[in-house]
């Protein structure tokens, strides 16, 4: 996409992607970077700006199925691209995805800042390890999100309970 | 941020001939970049991304291992022929950041802004790996020039970086708890030539090689062999996180256990 550029002046990029399976477009700043867009534009405001460093992760989202931090991504970046949100996880029917559900049964969170990038990044590592995950696995995978509040055991929990939903096995829990 | 003009080309050729305006700048992976542009620390008129380049990319070819310079720390972590070429290399990649850096960050964008706690320096200067670019080749004990400083142009961009393949090699990192950088990191690297032993996050002006312990380990390659090998504390760097005394002593303690694990391959 070349932009052409006159002293003083910067054209707006337009952009079209796909956004929870929806096409959005939008004219953005060259700065503006996903998470803005995604909140300020396309009104999704589920994604959260925690530290707005890339270190905290609560603005973790999906980019072609790849969780990234979207304070660092230009939305411009993402031009083209397939994003899922937090808010694109439910089904039409409002029911909650597998990982969302099991951050409600094992309680995964107290203030709730840090959950939608939490889910979004736990999400990501239950599908690329459809071997298997282990406990040091997911707190290894949980490195670039930081949550201040529960001390990370029950995202744990949730995260375990989950793999086995995702990919079509049995819960112990629900063979009880 | 300041604001900026954006583009994309999809040849190299339009990559270099955009980054002959003075003011541009390239975008790789963006996993420092788009946080120094936040802190205002930087201020192009134009971003030229090089992800529609096609310089991803990974091959095995006469001995050596080829990997394109946008490949991403991830790709590289989980590749089968980075594995059975240079494990130390896929390891190396697997601990750069976290998951969503490493499906972002690429070996290029690492190694042209050459910061001093980065990873990937110490496995390209230990293995003697060759940069390519639009221009010519480099060779790694060119290439870095002191912290934040290559031997690139302003409007020279890295394609690949060829590593050849050495008989055994190892990492070791002593990550900062918070931010992963390498507070130490030292690779080993032997071939049927030489002992290379190059060490990042600790040197006062960025990666360096550590010739005491290179000659220590050609005369055995044993952790024993280190034994009375000094680093010395006026090229370290000192701060919050460590002073010079502790960094040229983690150095050793991060090169046994490099050596060791090079050793169990």
């Amino acid at each position: 996409m070349p932009i052409k550029r006159n002293k003083g002046e910067r054209t707006m990029p337009a952009i079209s992607l796909t956004v929870n399976q929806k096409t959005v477009h939008g004219e953005v700043e060259g700065r503006t970077l996903l998470v803005q867009f995604l909140r300020d534009n396309v009104g999704l405001t589920g994604t959260h700006i925690g530290c707005d460093t890339s270190q905290c992760g609560a603005c973790v989202v999906t980019v072609d199925g790849k969780s990234v931090k979207s304070c660092t991504m230009l939305a411009v970046q993402a031009n083209g691209a397939d994003v899922l949100t937090i808010e694109g996880l439910s089904g039409p029917d409002g029911a909650l995805h597998p990982m969302q559900a099991m951050f409600k049964e094992h309680h995964a969170l107290q203030c709730g800042y840090c959950t939608p990038g939490m889910i979004m990044s736990a999400i990501d590592l239950v599908e690329t390890h459809p071997q298997g995950l282990s406990e040091a696995q997911i707190r290894a995978g949980l490195e670039g999100n930081i949550c201040r509040c529960t001390g990370y055991h029950n995202i744990v929990k949730a995260i375990a309970a989950a793999w086995p939903l995702m990919h079509g096995a049995p819960t112990a829990q629900a063979a009880e | 941020m300041y604001d900026f003009s954006y583009a994309k080309p999809a040849a190299l050729a339009q990559a270099v001939q955009a980054l002959g305006d003075p003011e541009a700048k390239a975008l790789a992976g963006g996993m420092t970049f788009i946080p120094v542009l936040k802190q205002r620390l930087n201020k192009p008129s134009v971003i030229v991304d090089l992800a529609g380049l096609g310089l991803s990319g990974i091959r095995v070819e006469g001995g050596a291992l080829i990997i394109g310079a946008m490949t991403t720390h991830g790709e590289v972590a989980a590749s089968a022929d980075v594995k059975a070429a240079i494990p130390a290399v896929a390891a190396l990649a697997g601990h750069i950041g976290d998951r969503q850096v490493r499906y972002r960050g690429t070996l290029g964008g690492s190694l042209a802004n050459n910061d001093p706690s980065a990873c990937y320096p110490a496995a390209v200067l230990a293995l003697a790996a060759t940069i390519h670019t639009n221009k010519r080749t480099i060779a790694a004990d060119a290439f870095f020039q002191g912290m934040f400083t290559t031997a690139l142009e302003a409007d020279e961009l890295i394609t690949a970086v060829s590593f050849p393949i050495p008989r055994r090699a190892a990492y070791a990192k002593f990550a900062n708890p918070a931010s992963r950088y390498a507070m130490v990191g030292v690779f080993v690297a032997q071939t049927d030539a030489a002992v290379r032993v190059a060490v990042t996050g600790a040197g006062q002006n960025g990666v360096f090689r550590h010739e005491a312990m290179e000659a220590a380990l050609a005369t055995s390659f044993t952790a024993a062999a280190l034994e009375g090998v000094t680093t010395p504390v006026d090229l370290m760097s000192s701060d919050i996180h460590g002073s010079a005394e502790y960094r040229a002593h983690l150095v050793m303690v991060m090169a046994r256990k490099a050596v060791e694990e090079a050793k169990g391959k």
